[in-house]
């Protein structure tokens, strides 16, 4: 373990100022962070503590929901408004780790958290994340946990965040904040596919934070549906998270994401596609599911999750066309 | 060479009430200070990974895993460990029913679950038997003593087990 510098950051600025050094990074919650750099898979040189800097509200508005980038898991998912315009976003949040893990961790560091990729998390090489050009152990090892979207030969790790799957499928944005300004991205173009370089993983730079994100208020209802391999404290195997809106019996508009399948939180366009217009039921719900792994490239021990995908899928609209 | 970061800082934990200044490597987690800086023992080293909910202490009466934060970010804080929960010679009511229930073999999980438990009802979070039961997934017990330690916080929290 690397010995690193300490730096409580009192003011967004001397954060973002620190944050240009080399060797920096952020440190919110710690509860990815540090796991990361016992394994000695992180090493920063120095670590910048956001966590007292106020940006942890969750404000609800007019038309959409603010999250700062520091808001505790726990604090978003017991907010009254968050499980009343989105269930989605607790239930992942509730689906998520444990009650201590809940307590500390925040929404940026849910949204920037490493994939759970044994080898990657081992410090076992080849693994191109941790030593780009060395391959990756899981494409012909033991990967009956990793991606079936989005993966290739230098790297099939998934993205672990639950939350992230409920914010991508809800249309969120990320308010990134830099010495350089401000941008605001869809949620879904923060992450990059896998590629060639796996070792970058979103399109923040380096002293780049995020500040924020924004969800929109929608129509309908939303839930968040999580199968793992045992009942509580465990990352998903697949996930689903569903809005749903429903109208005179026809679907007005669906958003469909999925976690545990992809190197990133993964939109089912093809599955929103043939639900859009048509008639909300469970024959409509169970040929929409049928094309959610459309483009699946399943490895050796993990072609399970196409029907698992497609199951997850009908279940999670099957549930939210009876509470909408 | 010397690591200028190896370095020791002067830092001020509050710790079951009592202001503690001691000097700390800026890595040192909380978890280690606590054990190694300040004798403070009962908090358990299991996995030191966030997994297992042996090390759980209370910061501003909410729980959580003291292997996977810095002391020094939590400087300023309330900080509560086993060591903290008696009142002098009366024990803690979660501490009393632990050992009315039997909720134990070896122990070394009990701090973090006796913690944890205490937490969880601070936080408003045991509305039933099941809640309780999903609460404390985050505690791991090698000896398998759930069942008891379910029971003792059903009791204390008021609810029929
Ligand atoms: C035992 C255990 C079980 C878990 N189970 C689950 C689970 O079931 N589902 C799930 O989704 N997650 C799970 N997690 C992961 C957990 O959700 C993450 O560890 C947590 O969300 C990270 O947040 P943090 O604030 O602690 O991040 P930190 O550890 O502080 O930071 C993580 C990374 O994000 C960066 N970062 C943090 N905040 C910002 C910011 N605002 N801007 C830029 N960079 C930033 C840091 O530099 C670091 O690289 C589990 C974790 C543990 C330890
Ligand atoms: S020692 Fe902290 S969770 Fe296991
Ligand atoms: S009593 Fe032995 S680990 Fe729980």
């Amino acid at each position: 373990m690397r010995a690193f510098d300490y730096l409580r950051a009192q003011t967004e600025g001397e954060a973002l100022a620190a944050a240009g050094q080399d060797g920096a990074a952020f440190i919110a919650g710690g509860t990815d962070l540090m796991p990361l750099w016992k394994a000695g898979v992180a090493a920063p040189g120095l670590l910048i503590d956001i966590g007292r800097l106020p940006l942890a509200e969750v404000t609800a508005r007019d038309g959409g929901l603010v999250f700062g980038a520091t808001a505790r898991l726990a604090d978003i998912a017991d907010h009254p408004e968050v499980r009343r315009r989105h269930p989605a976003i607790a239930q992942a949040i509730e689906a998520s780790a444990s009650g201590q893990v809940r307590n500390m961790a925040t929404l940026g560091g849910a949204l920037l958290q490493r994939t759970r990729c044994v080898y990657f998390r081992s410090g076992i090489t080849p693994c191109e994340k941790l030593e780009p050009g060395s391959g990756c152990a899981a494409v012909a090892g033991e990967n009956r946990l990793h991606a079936i979207f989005g993966g290739g030969p230098s790297c099939v790790a998934t993205h672990a965040s639950d939350l992230a799957v409920a914010l991508v499928a809800l249309d969120a944005q990320v308010r990134l904040r830099s010495l350089a300004g401000e941008r605001v991205l869809p949620l879904t173009a923060l992450y990059l596919p896998a590629g060639e370089s796996p070792a970058r993983e979103t399109v923040l730079v380096p002293g780049e934070m995020i500040v924020a994100v924004e969800v929109p208020d929608a129509g309908g209802r939303s839930l968040y549906l999580k199968i793992r391999d045992r009942a509580s404290f465990e990352f998903a195997v697949v996930s689903v998270a569903v809005a749903l809106e429903v109208a005179d019996g026809r679907v007005q508009s669906v958003r469909l994401a999925a976690g545990g399948v992809g190197t990133m939180p993964w939109r089912l366009r093809a599955s929103e596609a043939a639900l859009t217009g048509a008639e909300a039921g469970e024959a409509v719900f169970r040929a929409a599911a049928g094309l959610a792994a459309d483009g699946a490239q399943p490895l050796a021990h993990n072609g399970f999750k196409i029907e698992l995908l497609k199951r997850t899928v009908l279940r999670a609209l099957v549930q939210a066309g009876d509470q909408t | 060479m010397t690591d200028p970061s190896r370095e020791p800082r002067a830092l001020t934990l509050r710790v079951n009430g009592v202001d503690h200044s001691l000097a700390a490597e800026p890595c040192a987690t909380l978890l280690d200070v606590l054990r190694d800086g300040l004798g403070l023992t009962g908090t358990k080293k299991g996995c030191d990974m966030g997994a297992c909910g042996a090390c759980t202490v209370l910061v501003d009466d909410r729980r959580i895993n003291a292997c996977l934060t810095l002391a020094a970010m939590q400087e300023g804080r309330e900080i509560v460990t086993i060591e903290g929960l008696a009142d002098g010679e009366d024990l803690h009511p979660m501490q009393q029913a632990f050992i009315a229930h039997d909720a134990l073999q070896c122990g070394y999980c009990t701090p973090g679950q006796i913690l944890s438990a205490v937490g969880l009802l601070a936080e408003g979070r045991a509305v039933d038997l099941a809640q309780v039961a999903e609460q404390m997934s985050g505690n791991l017990c090698r000896c398998g003593a759930h069942p008891n330690i379910l029971a003792a916080i059903a009791e204390v929290a008021g609810l029929r087990a």
